[in-house]
């Protein structure tokens, strides 16, 4: 075997350790690298009281209402299999409408409502003009039946 | 390519084709920059805001790319010798660090409006921070010694140890849970991304690219001369 070639199979070789030992340290570490949970996943998860999570899923339609304040919001955060009602009080990002993706940080309470203390948006990776998205919609063929276009 | 690993020949190619990337480089991004802003239209959910994603993800794109030419050229210099490579591969990290800098910017101002926050602290954003790192610390350790090539050698092997990180960033909107959005161009089943807006992306990238070689060009000659002025004086002070 040539010096070339010893390097050659050096190289290959630590790339594929460092490859096993990536692999391995993020799952070890798999519940710290998510962003958030969805609502379903929290079921399961022991939590220590006032822990602070993240949540993440669909505003539900239908269940935006805003406190006569126009401060405080609630919503359901649904993942279509569980919900979780999130209160949240403070300024909403733009993209917040209902059956939009958001993710919402704070402490879960003792009766299992959710007290927010930031809401984040989270849009999907679907971009076209506004004039296709109305087109799709009235043919039918819109994926997100009950989310609605940016006002 | 191992060809092209004499430096004079390499010179003799390189000055072939530079002035013609530079040139394409001028006009894809001047076209891409028209479409960009003005010829294409604003998307359905983010307004004008999605006109961001013409400078942030061409950045993000090349941060990727240029890293990989650095981490392929390190590892054949490390494993042929061959003295061009490492010089590739020095030149190609300020650029490559400028990139991922701008995709961070970008993507940090484009966070705050689409968001509602500048920075989180989720995977995908995460691990590009780690990249733009990487690549700090290749520009520190290929210039911290005395002696070039023991600083080749170790950055190269740097650089070689960073390649682990490269899949992470593409994976890490669908191994995990990110609040950056998944790929829109590319994915198995082809672009999430409308045409009209799909090309101008593409003119952005290609644009993006060509500036890349035409500037590594650039770099790589300055070092072939610096390396030839080092050699002429290490032999003058021999006398």
């Amino acid at each position: 075997m040539t010096r070339k070639r010893r390097r050659l199979y050096a190289v290959l070789a630590g790339l594929v350790m460092l490859g096993i030992a990536a692999a391995l340290v993020l799952t070890a570490l798999r519940d710290s690298v998510v962003f958030f949970y969805s609502p379903s996943d929290l079921a399961g998860k022991p939590l220590a009281a006032g822990q602070r999570i993240r949540i993440g899923g669909l505003v539900a339609a239908g269940s935006v209402a805003k406190s006569p304040d126009g401060v405080a919001t609630r919503f359901t955060v649904t993942d279509m299999k569980a919900d979780i009602p999130v209160s949240y009080s403070g300024i909403l990002p733009d993209l917040f409408r209902e059956g939009q993706g958001v993710v919402v940080e704070g402490r879960l309470e003792p009766g299992g409502a959710f007290q927010a203390s930031e809401v984040l948006a989270k849009h999907d990776e679907n971009y076209m003009p506004p004039e296709v998205a109305d087109a799709l919609k009235r043919a039918g063929r819109w994926k997100h039946a009950d989310e609605q276009p940016a006002k | 390519m191992h060809r092209f690993a004499n430096p004079s020949r390499f010179l003799r190619a390189a000055n072939a084709v530079l002035p013609w990337c530079a040139g394409l480089t001028v006009l894809l991004l001047a076209a891409g920059l028209y479409f960009a802003l003005l010829g294409s239209p604003p998307d359905y959910q983010q307004g004008e805001t999605v006109r961001i994603m013409y400078i942030h993800v061409p950045s993000a794109w090349m941060a990727l790319f240029v890293y990989g030419c650095m981490a392929a050229a390190s590892a054949s210099a490390l494993i042929w010798r061959h003295p061009l490579a490492d010089l590739i591969a020095k030149s190609a990290a300020p650029i490559g660090a400028g990139f991922t800098l701008i995709c961070l910017l970008t993507g940090s101002l484009w966070g705050k409006p689409m968001w509602g926050a500048w920075w989180v602290w989720d995977a995908r954003l995460t691990s590009v921070l780690v990249l733009f790192f990487l690549y700090l610390g290749y520009i520190a350790l290929v210039n911290a010694f005395d002696d070039p090539v023991r600083g080749y050698r170790a950055a190269g092997i740097l650089a070689l140890v960073g390649v682990v990180n490269l899949p992470i960033i593409k994976f890490s909107v669908d191994w995990w849970n990110t609040l950056h959005q998944p790929a829109s161009v590319m994915r198995l089943d082809g672009p999430a991304i409308h045409p009209a807006m799909l090309w101008p992306l593409l003119l952005m990238a290609g644009g993006f690219m060509l500036f890349f070689v035409t500037v590594l060009i650039l770099r790589v000659r300055g070092e072939i001369a610096a390396a030839k002025v080092r050699n002429l004086q290490l032999s003058l002070a021999r006398g």
